[in-house]
């Protein structure tokens, strides 16, 4: 597990280029075979601070950030504050190198920015290096990419590094450059990297690299994406041809990417005055028969939560994303959390019913993007896709053939205007939309400039033809076939089950997890299992309507079981608890929530002590234990 | 038989098309200014040419927001504000659809200031009503925002102690093209106004002065009105925006001298609106998005073939 895969992590600055190195470099990786996984960490900061991404790769297929790193390439931070001023984060400039060493496994590769870097200022570096077997390469990158260029080019330099001392192809990376770089910078590029390559090689004897890049083969074409591009692609493939939203880490990400590709399909995107209003244009955009989107993150959906109300008692199909990051309030904006969970679930007033998905993978992101829109659409309810920094961020090859599907632009029960010649209308004209009696609670809409079709859409209460109403029996009446959609979508879910299993069926204890930790939690599955302990696990994604059936088997055939999340206060244990009505005695929790993910290794010993040892402690260093109710 | 086969219906079109068979006879009460709004629309919509079926009226929350219960059109009664984003956003789905925002002054220039001020900026081609009462009035009688400075409710007993919004002028200053008062109590400027702001190709503002006679000013207190338009006391070229500016600064602090002046403060004709601005950069398809769902020979686009090449 750890011979056989690199986890390069690269750090600088925010505004130094790690986040393109690292996808150029986790890119190339994967065209020479291997699977890739990236792990970010950044500050809220446009310029400087503590910055870094891990890729991880490996010939076997890899689900998550790997425990600590075996490379780092540690570039300088160009907009570090002055350290001879007194500063509440500390020296900054030194810190791409200092802030990475306590991940850094033993026997672990060092290349570090001497142009920009001074170890000697870091306490008991050599001593350290020495204990853990580090092999330290301080290199003038800053230096040799300027007699060759341009300064800001040392982080080709450091690739250059990289590939020398890890026995990398250089083939890779420059066919890379070749695709991803405009001629202007492609040539002085490519000679920093093939210079920084040959001078490594030469001054140090690199013929048994200390730590190599393994080998692989796909056995078919690969894409590098990440759940941001996977949530995106998703909804342009179910018809989706309008959004509406403002900016907020880490929803962004979403946004930009469908603002770039609307205009190419004929659709439109609308950056608007506040997240009111996105979801409120998303509504209106819907309701004139369009199928829309919007979304935010925790702070700006909580602005969301009249309009979707609005969507809820109007029966408008809208899709809201939700990109969670730390809270409360503006909380950590850059860090990963899943402890909007409960807030996505029950904001907004009054019996609402709304569908909430969380997709664990980037695969599952698209599917559940799709299946957000068909069910928002076919039982004109709204759909929310919840997921977090990580997994929004997070890059991993997923097969082409993944995406090879037929586009769904259906409207749902939408009626044309011979068929709504058809339905009910009161003496009047008006149609009847909003019918009691109706198969699985979803009545047929028209739209807009039908003929035969108009109809009040109201937040009131409302009769068939949208009149506002407050008899009792018409309330019953539709409050119960409002209700009656969720039930309809729960057995629609049920035909596809949209959770991730992983260990033997068999096994004595259970692992239940949702969204973005399953990759995670499943490679500490499959160690636990290689050790001997019989563990299996359910990422779960379906929050609303839960799939209770199936919990619950899950949980009934196990002896005990360990609940992974990242929130503070255990919510989604709370949330399987409260679907369940039982089991309290059965279910503990690992909680996370110092605004980095989990580790596989973390989830392996909370798991050790907490089920197998029974009563040992099972909190690590950043990790929280909750024990089950009854013990 | 087309999709939307309501839009473009050239017929004569009966004022009675509007009124709804459900609740023919508003709520509001007796001697209410909302009853004008009706009236002027109702006269107002068979003029311009656009039927019951290919308009579509927003709301917000209070007794303006009742209008969709007694104009019987394509109606959507939203949440308290927030009319504007709502009706905008049908008007960019489907631009052939004829579109009409309408709340009160607190939804308007309160809780949807915001809102306001944004959609004037970007000047949708759509026409907003304002009841502009001066008062909250469903909520029984509270300090509004065009409530003037002192003005004493359960709310504000000691007397407000703000200055009130200045509609007209927040208007101009957002980017409306088409900026007008006019008042219940002259139903017939009402309806030619509301014909002009309908057929204005952008955002055109109309606050329209609904006496509030339960809660606030009975019809007398608006009387007499003067049309600053046609009065020989004022001379301005609604044209010209620093004139404009200045006339509608008279206005605004003319009403609370017991002065009702209304008429047309502001009209740019040769302002793009909104959708040919978006059109002219390409973020905007030529023919109506909603037609293309019922399309059966449109060829939808999948991301498999347009945009996964840059992740190989």
């Amino acid at each position: 597990m750890t011979d056989d895969e690199l986890i390069w992590r690269i750090s600088g600055g925010s505004g130094d280029g790690i986040a393109s190195t690292s996808q150029n470099f986790a890119k190339a990786l994967m065209r020479s075979g291997l699977n890739v996984f990236t792990h970010r960490h950044y500050p809220s900061r446009i310029r400087g601070g503590h910055t870094y991404t891990e890729v991880r790769a490996a010939s076997d297929p890899v689900r998550s950030r790997g425990d600590g790193y075996n490379f780092l390439l540690a570039l300088g931070d160009s907009f570090a504050r002055n350290p001879q001023e007194e500063a509440v984060y500390g020296n900054e400039e030194i810190k791409p190198l200092s802030e990475n060493l306590d991940e850094l496994r033993e026997g672990g590769v060092i290349v570090y920015d001497e142009g920009l870097l001074d170890a000697s200022e870091i306490p008991d570096f050599e001593e350290r290096a020495e204990e853990n077997d580090w092999h330290v390469y301080p290199l003038d990158l800053r230096g040799l990419a300027r007699d060759m260029g341009r300064e800001v080019m040392r982080n080709t330099a450091g690739v250059g590094a990289t590939c020398a001392l890890t026995g990398m192809d250089l083939k890779h990376v420059e066919d890379l450059m070749r695709d991803a770089m405009p001629e202007k910078i492609l040539e002085p590029n490519i000679e920093i990297l093939e210079t920084a390559y040959e001078q490594v090689k030469e001054e140090y004897d690199v013929d048994a690299p200390d730590v190599t890049v393994p080998t692989g083969e796909h056995d078919e074409e690969q894409l590098l994406m990440s759940g941001s591009d996977a949530i995106s692609y998703g909804a342009i493939d179910e018809g989706c041809r309008f959004i509406a939203g403002y900016p907020m880490t880490p929803w962004t990400e979403v946004f930009t990417i469908m603002t770039k590709n609307l205009p190419k399909l004929g659709g439109i995107s609308e950056q608007v005055e506040d997240e009111i209003a996105a979801a409120a244009l998303a509504v209106g955009a819907s309701h004139a028969g369009v199928k829309a989107m919007s979304g935010s993150s925790g702070g700006g959906f909580a602005l969301m939560s009249e309009p979707l109300g609005l969507a809820e008692m109007t029966e408008t199909p809208v899709v809201l994303v939700e990109a969670m990051r730390a809270g409360p309030s503006t909380g950590m904006p850059t860090k990963p959390e899943q402890s909007d969970l409960e807030h996505v679930l029950y904001t907004s007033q009054g019996d609402s019913q709304r569908v909430v998905l969380a997709p664990g993978t980037v695969e599952e992101a698209y599917e559940q993007s799709r299946i957000a829109f068909r069910l928002a659409y076919e039982y004109q309810i709204p759909s929310i896709l919840l997921y977090d920094q990580k997994l929004g961020g997070e890059l991993v090859n997923v097969p082409k053939s993944h995406f090879d599907r037929d586009p769904n632009p259906t409207l749902g029960k939408t009626l044309s205007e011979d068929a709504l010649a058809e339905e009910p209308h009161s003496e009047d004209g008006k149609f009847h939309r909003f019918q009691h009696d109706v198969e699985d609670g979803v009545s047929p809409r028209s739209i807009p400039g039908q003929k035969g079709g108009r109809f009040l859409a109201t937040g009131n209460e409302h009769s068939p033809t949208g009149h506002i109403a407050e008899s009792p029996d018409n309330r019953v009446a539709q409050i119960d076939r409002r209700t009656q959609k969720l039930e309809a979508i729960r057995a629609d879910l049920d035909q596809e089950d949209t959770g991730s299993y992983a260990g033997p069926d068999d096994a004595q204890y259970g692992i239940l997890t949702f969204g973005s930790q399953q990759g995670t939690v499943e490679e500490a599955v499959d160690r636990l299992n290689d050790a001997g302990v019989s563990v299996k696990s359910y990422g779960v994604s379906d929050m609303l309507p839960f799939p209770t059936e199936q919990v619950e088997a899950f949980v009934e055939s196990v002896d005990e079981v360990l609940v992974v999340e990242m929130t503070a206060s255990g919510q989604f244990r709370g949330l399987v608890q409260k679907n369940l009505g039982r089991y309290g005695e059965k279910l503990s929790s690992l909680l996370k929530y110092n605004g980095n993910p989990f580790e596989p290794a973390e989830i392996v010993d909370g798991f050790e002590a907490s089920i197998v040892e029974g009563d040992g402690d099972a909190s690590g260093h950043q990790t929280t234990f909750v024990p089950a109710a009854g013990d | 038989m087309s999709t939307f086969s309501a839009i473009g219906d050239e017929r004569e079109i009966d004022r009675d098309e509007y009124t709804p068979g459900v609740e023919p006879q508003p709520t509001w009460c007796p001697g209410c200014g909302d009853f004008s709004v009706l009236k002027a629309l109702k006269q107002a919509l068979p003029e311009v040419g656009r039927t019951p079926e290919e308009t579509l009226l927003c709301t917000g929350i209070g007794c303006s927001g009742k209008l969709n219960s007694y104009l019987d059109t394509y109606g959507f009664h939203t949440i308290h504000g927030r009319s504007l984003p709502v009706a905008r956003a049908a008007k960019l789905a489907n631009p052939d659809l004829e579109v009409i925002a309408a709340g009160g002054d607190g939804d308007g220039y309160g809780i949807g200031g915001n809102h306001f001020i944004h959609t004037a900026r970007e000047n949708h081609d759509m026409t907003y009503i304002v009841f502009n009462n001066e008062i909250f009035g469903l909520t029984k009688g509270q300090t509004s925002p065009t409530s003037p400075k002192g003005h004493k409710s359960k709310t504000q007993p000691a007397g407000s102690a703000k200055e009130p919004i200045k509609p007209l002028s927040m208007s101009l200053n957002a980017g409306a093209s088409y900026v007008a008062r006019t008042a219940a109590v002259n139903p017939n400027q009402a309806k030619e106004i509301l014909i002009e702001a309908i057929e204005h190709d952008g955002f055109a503002h109309v606050d329209f002065l609904t006496q509030c006679p339960t809660w606030n000013k009975d019809a007398r207190q608006y009387v007499p009105y003067i049309d600053v338009n046609e009065s020989d006391d004022y001379d301005f070229d609604k044209t010209d925006r620093v004139e404009a500016a200045e006339m509608m600064r008279k206005t605004e602090e003319s009403l609370y001298e017991g002065e009702v002046l209304t008429g047309r403060f502001y009209v740019d004709e040769d302002r793009p609106s909104y959708g040919e601005e978006k059109r002219a950069i390409g973020e905007m398809p030529d023919e109506p998005l909603a037609e293309r769902y019922w399309d059966d020979d449109y060829e939808w686009e999948r991301s498999y073939d347009k945009f996964l090449d840059k992740h190989a």
